[in-house]
């Protein structure tokens, strides 16, 4: 295990074609960090360059107390769980495992006892002497993780793994990798697109945003101040309102939202959406300038079960502290 | 189709029949005209059962070849031939497997530009460069030689072509969890290139060892020697001058002998073959 910096790290293709813009960051030794962006964000370049497998063309990347700007891939110390798992269709899910180990030249005796240890924490025992073709989607994916494992690595690396499983499966194995991290204790990068996969796995995490770090924090943190208006609209579903007021923008949660009487009202909904979802009942609608006009702002509330829902005017208010300013131009927090 | 309509199922059966029939025919009086005695192809019309002379043609043939052209034996051309379709297949994937990796998986100057050199070499077929190679293979003192009938038929931009299609559709992701793995370039490639062409391979051996057998200008330049005459042209060879001049019935023995290796290894890797062109294992 070890700690990982990241030192204002650069990727550039070409002089005028920049993907990374200056990423700082020290992860603690044991953390589990999520990388949390839309696609094309450069969330998985920044993880290829910690992994080594693409160039690092400005800052420095170090794991432990080693700057690992020039090493390959096998001398840092690293282990990769690829997005379509990478499994080598040819060998049997122990040969899979020991792959690398044997290219390590180590013992018999030490890899039967690494991949058998990983199979039985990945309750892969049964599987070991199968092809990958013959498994399904999530045993793929255990396997995968089991040969990042056996390799006892100081940083695991998660490349969108579980974007390739099916809903319920996803949230099987978001439950799984926390209790491995749990076990193993072992630094984790994982990066992701999905933020309830960030909300849940991260102890702290990076909000990328066209190749810059938004914000990096705890989830609770990052939902309850985001730093700009790109996380505010990126976490949380449905996203934070922001409305202009002021010359500034408001952004309030949809959950902070309540339905009270018209005289009480901070905000006017014109509802042209309802969501029923069970548990509550989200409506969508354009916010009613106090004129009468509805201005182009879209606005959600997250009404409960019982509220009456219907097409029209909705007069809600909220509470101030939870009300977040915005700077329109920058879209930087305003405290 | 599913539709029950009996004319048409009665010609397109009839249709096959006859197009089976046009294949089978020739090959049926060829096997036919090596079992009778040489009076007896000559007679107008041939008869069409088989002859007795069936163990002499083919003993004749196998041990001596024939009395009046050719006296090369139909077995040590058989294995000139075997030699010829064994090499050139094996010789061709041990080049282009290795080419269509430097290809595909590193970043060279010039990549392209060398891509394209082979690729453009598919336009230059044996028969179009084949007095310079006769020139270069004489000069080089490897006329009648197995060397000289093998070597210029082995560079091929055909199966460089085919490998590096294939080596493009397995996932980048495969390299670099070996890379992650520690594995060298070459243990990549021969830990998982390779395995993962077995497919590709069959198909091809298959392919170029019928290639192979059947070369008829290559070799009918380069051998002049008995001892160094392929199946193909020893079957020339035999044939010497008018048609009642020439032993029909040990041409078509040696014709019959011809044909089968190449049948039997598309036979027997019929499975393989199939497998090769249409699925990957991936």
């Amino acid at each position: 295990m070890a700690a990982v910096s990241l030192r204002d790290v650069r990727k550039s293709y070409t002089p005028e074609l920049q993907v990374i813009h200056g990423v700082s960051m020290e992860i603690k030794n044991g953390e589990f960090i999520v990388i949390l962006g839309p696609s094309g964000c450069g969330k998985s370049t920044l993880l290829r360059m910690v992994a080594g497998l693409e160039t690092i063309t400005g800052g420095e990347i170090a794991i432990g107390e080693r700057v690992v700007n020039n090493l390959e891939p096998k001398d840092r110390d690293i282990a990769m769980v690829f997005q379509n798992y990478a499994l080598y269709p040819h060998m049997s899910v122990y040969e899979n495992m020991s792959y690398g180990l044997r290219i390590q030249k180590m013992s018999k005796a030490e890899i039967d006892r690494r991949v058998q240890n990983a199979a039985a924490i990945l309750e892969l025992k049964n599987f070991l002497a199968r092809r990958p073709r013959e498994l399904s989607g999530g045993q793929r994916q255990r396997v995968a993780m089991g040969r990042a494992i056996v390799r006892e690595p100081q940083v695991f690396l998660f490349d969108e793994p579980l974007s390739n499983l099916d809903a319920k499966l996803r949230v099987q194995m978001r439950a799984e990798l926390q209790s491995l991290h749990r076990r193993l204790g072992t630094t984790s990068l994982f990066v992701t697109h999905d933020q309830v996969e960030a909300m849940t796995l991260a102890q702290r995490m990076i909000v990328m945003n066209a190749g810059r770090a938004e914000q990096i924090g705890a989830p609770l943190e990052v939902y309850a101040r985001p730093a700009t208006t790109f996380v505010a609209s990126f976490i949380g579903s449905p996203p934070m309102n922001l409305i202009p007021r002021d010359g500034k923008l408001l952004g309030i949660r949809p959950e902070h939202l309540e339905p009270c009487a018209a005289a009480q009202a901070m905000l006017t909904i014109d509802v042209d959406l309802i969501e029923p979802l069970g548990a509550d009942i989200l409506v969508y609608g354009h916010e009613v300038k106090p004129g009468g006009d509805a201005s182009s702002a879209r606005v959600a509330a997250r009404l409960p079960a019982d509220a009456k829902a219907q097409a029209g005017k909705l007069a809600v208010r909220y509470a101030p502290r939870n009300a977040h300013w915005f700077d329109p131009a920058s879209g930087k927090r305003i405290d | 189709m599913v539709e029950n309509r009996p004319w048409l199922t009665f010609m397109s059966q009839a249709v096959l029949i006859l197009g089976v029939l046009a294949v089978a025919f020739p090959l049926y009086v060829t096997f036919i005209a090596s079992t009778l005695t040489l009076e007896q192809i000559m007679q107008v019309p041939m008869q069409l059962t088989p002859g007795n002379q069936l163990i002499e043609n083919y003993s004749q043939v196998l041990a001596s070849g024939s009395t009046k052209g050719s006296r090369a034996a139909a077995s040590s051309m058989l294995f000139n031939s075997l030699v010829m379709a064994l090499v050139i297949p094996l010789g061709k994937m041990a080049i282009s497997v290795i080419s269509a990796f430097a290809i595909v998986y590193f970043r060279f100057p010039l990549r392209m530009f060398f891509f394209w050199m082979i690729f453009v070499t598919l336009m230059l077929p044996v028969e179009v460069r084949i007095i310079p190679t006769f020139k270069v293979i004489a000069d080089l003192g490897m006329l009648n030689t197995y060397a000289g009938l093998t070597i210029p038929l082995i560079a091929s931009a055909t199966a460089t072509f085919l490998f590096r299609q294939f080596f493009m559709t397995i996932p980048d992701e495969l390299a670099e969890a070996a890379r992650v793995d520690g594995a060298s370039p070459m243990q990549f490639f021969v830990d998982v290139l390779l395995p993962l062409s077995k497919t590709t391979m069959a198909a091809l051996f298959v392919i170029q060892f019928i290639y192979g057998w059947n070369q008829y200008l290559w070799p009918l330049l380069i051998t002049t020697d008995e001892s160094m005459y392929t199946t193909v042209i020893g079957i020339k060879r035999m044939i010497v001058g008018s048609d009642a001049a020439n032993e029909w019935n040990l041409i078509m023995a040696t014709a019959i002998l011809a044909m089968l290796p190449p049948a039997l290894v598309v036979i027997l890797m019929q499975k393989w073959f199939v497998k090769g062109l249409v699925e990957t294992e991936k």
